[in-house]
């Protein structure tokens, strides 16, 4: 269902390429800002029920966030933490230079 | 020249008139919990590289997490100290960005619904003066890891054990106006938060750390454009920071420039602060509901049973120093900025002179202890020890003069002051008698003196008393040479 409204365009997606650091082709860009706008346009049906006297819904479980108490019991394993690291040296990751 | 001498703190004297400085800091307080705020690996200063590091703080996929009870009720405590409102429901959100110490890819932060609210504390100025400072609010979020650049020339080394330790971001309201009110409203939350337990206030090693909003404005102006200075490190970095923030913005205005928003980072070595590279996007963090974490509830009963466990504060202390001990509230002010100084303070105190010992131990304990480059706890002279010596001046055994040389015997020899009294015969001479031949002495050595005294010269009063504790080699009790001497030159 096409949207009426453009929501995003093509510096929209520019911009959140980059703050996800993704790479996208520039003859994707057009499709992909249909897409977005179509989703988004979707979505935006949810708008015209009017929410404004309703709670925000967390979750339906009716479950509490679970708490935990204060113990060491994790850790220890930097062998694992280490092990999928493209590269490693003497327990640190190592990474392309973050700062010039 | 700018004429600074009748500059309030704060006051910057321009060209165009005098400047105001508005001043918000966020303090940055790492909680002082043995586990992390989602996981159960150790939150502990200075083990082996990536030792301290669960699955869930590398961020593995399908890790879930679980939050530690001990940080919220720390956070909660902090809350009841600042005087503020509790939040009995809290949401975390995601704080989005990338970087290669953050291996989630976003911080674990509260955005929209913190647990602490608006509060409020006093804050005690050098001269005495107090004034209030707002609080905004106070959130739980997870620190993030450590780079560490200078380990090989193209690659950058990255240790995750601070990665998910529990902080809590205390944020001020802008109502701080002096880089030196902006320094003691750092001491008191430091105090406070040794006070009750919440963070140890370590600030070499980080545990407590600020960033400061600085703008300037002229006198009942609106606000001016703010930049923010990152991570400073301790009380005497964020005073200097801010001042040399302040003066930059000044010279940026007066010249007819603006004040640009952004991020700044303190210099230590050249004293001032620089644009931290310009990231356009950085402030687009995409905050939203972190949908692993329900949101955080807690009942009115549990608020009110940590309510009741939180130790008598600072300010409550300060007051009570000043009523049972009689010393102004400036020493009370000193000595309630530490734990510690307090407890030793009472121990010493208790049931003899407040004033003559709050003197002995801010002036001469902290005084010798700076001298020796030691800390509070690696005092030689213990709380008994100290109050010993006040009871020796308070009933005349020594004068305060021999009580500075058994001191500094005190600090040498960690002996107690009776002991070493006794070893070096220091005790006062109050006895007439033996008084009286130094008198004699005294007169009869010095008879044109005398006679210069007896014809109305009264000044000279003051050498036979100095000629009297001399012979005496500082034994005398001074009030008694100074009744017999009366009396013998009338």
């Amino acid at each position: 269902m096409p949207n009426k409204d453009t929501i995003v365009d093509v510096p929209t997606v520019n911009k959140i390429a980059r703050l996800c650091r993704l790479d996208i082709p520039e003859v994707n860009k057009e499709s992909l800002t249909n897409d977005l706008n179509n989703i988004l346009g979707f979505v935006a049906q949810l708008d015209e029920v009017d929410t404004s006297n309703v709670e925000p819904l967390a979750s339906v479980t009716g479950h509490k966030l679970p708490l935990r108490s204060d113990d060491v019991n994790d850790g220890n394993i930097e062998g694992l933490v280490l092990k999928n690291a493209p590269e490693s040296s003497s327990g640190f990751f190592v990474v392309p230079k973050v700062i010039e | 020249m700018n004429d600074t001498s009748t500059l309030k703190p704060g006051h910057i004297q321009g060209e165009t008139g005098i400047w105001e400085m508005v001043i918000g800091l966020e303090i940055h307080a790492q909680i002082s919990s043995k586990s992390k705020l989602f996981s159960g690996a150790s939150a502990s200063f200075g083990s082996e590289a990536n030792r301290n590091v669960s699955l869930v703080d590398a961020a593995m996929p399908g890790m879930l997490p679980v939050i530690n009870e001990f940080c919220v009720e720390q956070a909660v405590k902090t809350g009841l100290a600042l005087n503020a409102k509790i939040n009995n429901v809290s949401v975390f959100d995601r704080k989005n960005y990338f970087y290669a110490d953050l291996p989630q890819g976003y911080q674990i932060s509260q955005f929209t619904k913190p647990i602490v609210g608006e509060g409020k504390i006093i804050v005690d100025l050098d001269d005495g003066e107090q004034t209030t400072i707002g609080i905004e609010r106070l959130h739980l979020e997870q620190d993030a890891g450590k780079s560490l650049h200078d380990q090989h020339p193209t690659k950058s080394y990255i240790d995750l054990n601070r990665t998910g330790v529990a902080l809590m971001e205390i944020v001020s309201k802008p109502d701080i106006r002096s880089p030196q009110e902006a320094g003691a409203y750092v001491k008191k939350i430091r105090s406070i938060l040794r006070y009750i337990g919440a963070c140890d206030g370590n600030m070499e090693e980080g545990s407590l750390r600020a960033d400061c909003n600085v703008s300037v404005r002229k006198s009942g102006e609106e606000f001016g454009t703010r930049c923010e200075i990152k991570n400073l490190n301790s009380i005497r970095f964020i005073i200097q920071a801010i001042q040399s923030e302040a003066e930059r913005q000044v010279d940026i205005l007066e010249e007819g420039g603006t004040i640009d928003q952004e991020t700044r980072l303190f210099d230590t070595s050249t004293g001032e602060t620089r644009s931290m590279r310009s990231k356009e996007d950085a402030h687009d963090y995409r905050y939203f509901p972190d949908p692993d974490l329900l949101p955080l509830e807690f009942t009115e009963n549990w608020v009110k049973d940590i309510k009741e466990k939180l130790p008598e504060l600072p300010d409550s202390l300060k007051k009570r120093l000043v009523k049972d001990f009689g010393i102004t509230s400036y020493d009370a002010s000193i000595l309630v900025e530490e734990k510690d100084y307090v407890d030793f303070y009472q121990q010493a105190a208790n049931g003899r002179d407040g004033k003559l010992t709050a003197n002995w131990m801010i002036t001469e304990l902290f005084g010798a202890l700076k001298k020796d480059n030691l800390s509070f706890s690696e005092s030689p002279i213990t709380s008994e020890n100290l109050g010993e010596l006040i009871s020796l001046i308070s009933n005349g055994t020594i004068s305060g003069k021999i009580a500075k040389e058994v001191f500094s015997e005190m600090m040498k020899s960690k002996k107690s002051p009776s002991e070493i009294v006794k070893e070096k015969g220091l005790e006062q001479v109050s006895d007439d008698a033996e008084i009286l031949k130094l008198i004699n002495l005294v007169i009869s050595d010095n008879q044109d003196k005398v006679n210069e005294y007896l014809s109305g010269k009264d000044k000279l009063f003051g050498f036979f008393v100095g000629q009297v504790m001399k012979l005496s080699q500082g034994k005398a009790n001074p009030g008694v040479v100074n009744k017999l001497l009366k009396e013998k030159l009338k």
